[in-house]
């Protein structure tokens, strides 16, 4: 199924399954990401959204099935955070992507500084640059925020900029959104939101993953619904309205609670 | 009014200025109150002797709390590597002795650190309770290793070591001041500059981030307390060779001043942030706050209690005017001075975000 011309998809899991021990976490998980995608991946608490993000990550195999980046396939036995940094799969999350107390520009290159002879990090250069992702790649418009601004000054929407504008710096094909507006009030989520669309201007995919439709909605090509370990639907946002795809999130929920209460 | 508003902010971001402050209004103080002592050279001569061991000790251990950790082992490592140098002094005949002790001092306190790296960061030992450990072990070791011994070391003064690490520069400047403040220098850069500096506050401030972020936690902290441990030998050298004399419980009694001069000087106790500038200018305060007390005249009941209210003060300024709330200052004084007019527009449209949400 992989062809040597250009791979229209960033990404593809084949038969993924995995189990910890007897229990099942995923099962038979085949789906893919466009090379230009935003993917709204949808889910209840412990459907099995982290594990397929830590699968992605490197975090750990599957116990079964095949992982494509790009067309490659990945050879699980030598995948890790790093190597999927160097695939291009950038993961930003809810609370632990910056170094709060820490400038911004030092949390654009930690781990992956400029630096010059014995180590010395080009402070310089790493301000030019930050200070030009800022402006362009992610619009940042906060009051009197620079590069020297530390973390703990920005909103929480902000920091989420920070953190998507830093993965789209270091040439992420896919960025993994781990419920990035959870603890965040509308108006930053809406921040966030607008962070994401430069994800899709910028020519990237992104698997945005949420346990609610509210904020996937507005920015999502597809919607990805995963129930207890295994994806139930996948349909085009213009095969289905906000409301149709409520009411469809609802009956699940209600099917779920009718089966358990069996 | 402008003016006044880019003066402060340019003040706030000095490193170590509000503890400096401390450090002249107290010697202003002592030149007042002890005229006799305070205006003549030799005082501040004697400070320069004494206070680069504290100094040398503070800058290795505001690497170590600003990774969010905590050495408690340093006295020890200061006694051993004391023992060390004393020992091949002592014992081998040959013009490079000194040097292999100098050297090989420096070795056994860099392996100290990295068995407490070890402890710490491989096993999972907390670093409070590791280097505690290892803090009463490197004591027993060196008394026993020393039979409980001192050791004179007066031929010391004859060598070229002594010369490069504890002589007087023209005769007047104690070698060691120039050696702390070498060291500063160095540790600024290496911890504001170098990609191993920037780890360590990544890793005090949050650990789980600095791990996403790819940086190898583990090894970054065996590497910080071996680093500390070598920092600690070299200060127990320029101890040993500065007062010709190995004794087996040197360094004791260093613990909590070398801790209360890297707390003044405004290295957060939390991780994250520290500063070298600040550690310099508290060491110096730390030391000379005894001699300067005893100085001035008041009874010695009184010493301790004004050390303490000193320390006290200088921490407390170092919040209150600390970098991030000079730059509020600065903050508060530029709203103050813009119209009236955009304040009320900037009101409007704060309300209107609130109505949003």
């Amino acid at each position: 199924m992989v062809e040597d011309y250009a791979n229209p998809y960033a990404l593809q899991m084949v038969n993924v399954d995995k189990y910890f021990g007897a229990v099942c976490a995923l099962k038979n998980i085949n789906f893919e990401v466009g090379s230009n995608e935003i993917i709204g991946l949808i889910g209840d608490n412990g459907a099995g959204k982290s594990t397929i993000v830590k699968i992605l990550t490197g975090v750990f195999p599957p116990t079964g099935g095949e992982l494509y980046i790009a067309g490659r396939k990945v050879n699980f036995n030598r995948y890790n955070v790093q190597k999927a940094h160097s695939y291009g799969i950038e993961t930003v999350y809810q609370d632990k992507s910056l170094g709060e107390k820490q400038v911004l520009w030092r949390n654009f290159f930690i781990g992956r500084e400029i630096t010059g002879p014995f180590g010395f990090i080009n402070v310089k250069k790493e301000k030019e640059i930050a200070s030009e992702i800022m402006v362009n790649t992610i619009g940042f418009r906060g009051k009197g925020i620079t590069v020297d601004s530390k973390v703990s000054k920005l909103s929480g929407g902000e920091r989420q900029g920070v953190a998507i504008g830093r993965a789209m710096h270091f040439k992420a094909e896919l960025i993994l959104l781990d419920e990035p507006t959870v603890a965040l009030s509308l108006k930053e989520v809406r921040k966030v939101l607008d962070f994401v669309h430069r994800i899709k201007e910028g020519g990237k995919a992104c698997i945005y993953i949420s346990h609610d439709i509210q904020d996937v909605y507005e920015i999502s090509d597809r919607f990805v619904i995963i129930d207890r370990g295994e994806i139930v639907a996948s349909i085009l946002k213009e095969d289905i309205t906000r409301k149709d795809l409520d009411n469809f999130l609802l009956e699940y929920a209600h099917g779920m609670k009718d089966r358990i209460e069996e | 009014m402008k003016q006044q508003k880019s003066v402060l902010a340019i003040l706030g971001r000095i490193e170590g200025l509000p503890v400096l402050g401390v450090l002249v209004i107290m010697f202003v103080a002592f030149i007042f109150t002890a005229p006799t002592v305070f205006t003549r050279p030799l005082i501040y001569m004697s400070f320069m002797q004494t206070v680069p061991p504290v100094l040398v000790l503070g800058l290795g251990l505001t690497l170590v709390i600003t990774a969010g950790e905590i050495d408690l082992s340093f006295p020890a490592i200061v006694a051993l590597s004391g023992f060390v140098f004393a020992y091949i002094f002592k014992n081998v005949d040959a013009a490079w002795a000194p040097w292999a002790g100098f050297g090989l001092a420096l070795v056994a306190g860099a392996l100290v650190g990295y068995l407490n790296g070890l402890l710490i960061a491989r096993v999972g030992v907390p670093s409070i309770m590791a280097t505690l450990a290892s803090q009463f072990f490197w004591y027993g070791i060196t008394i026993l290793l020393a039979g409980g011994l001192q050791l004179n070391l007066r031929e010391v003064e004859d060598t070229v070591v002594h010369t490069v690490f504890t002589g007087r520069i023209f005769g007047v400047v104690p070698a060691q001041a120039i050696w702390g403040l070498a060291l500063t220098v160095f540790l600024w850069f290496v911890l504001n500059r170098h990609k191993f500096g920037e780890a360590l506050m990544f890793i005090g401030d949050n650990p789980n981030v600095a791990q996403v972020m790819g940086i190898n936690v583990e090894a970054t902290r065996i590497k910080l307390f071996t680093v500390m441990g070598a920092i600690a030998a070299f200060a127990g050298l320029l101890l040993t060779i500065e007062i010709n004399v190995f004794f087996p419980t040197q360094g004791q009694g260093f613990l909590l001043p070398v801790m209360a001069a890297v707390f003044i000087g405004g290295t957060l106790i939390s991780g994250g942030l520290g500063s070298v500038v600040g550690t310099l200018w508290g060491a110096y305060i730390i030391g000379s706050l005894q001699a300067g007390v005893v100085a001035t005249g008041v009874t010695s009941y009184w010493v301790q209690s004004v050390m303490g209210f000193i320390m006290a003060a200088a921490v407390a300024l170092n919040v209150v005017i600390g970098e991030g709330n000079l730059s509020g200052l600065s903050e508060i004084l530029g709203r103050w001075t813009r119209s009236s007019q955009i304040a009320a527009q900037e009101r409007a449209s704060d309300m209107n975000d609130t109505a949003l949400e």
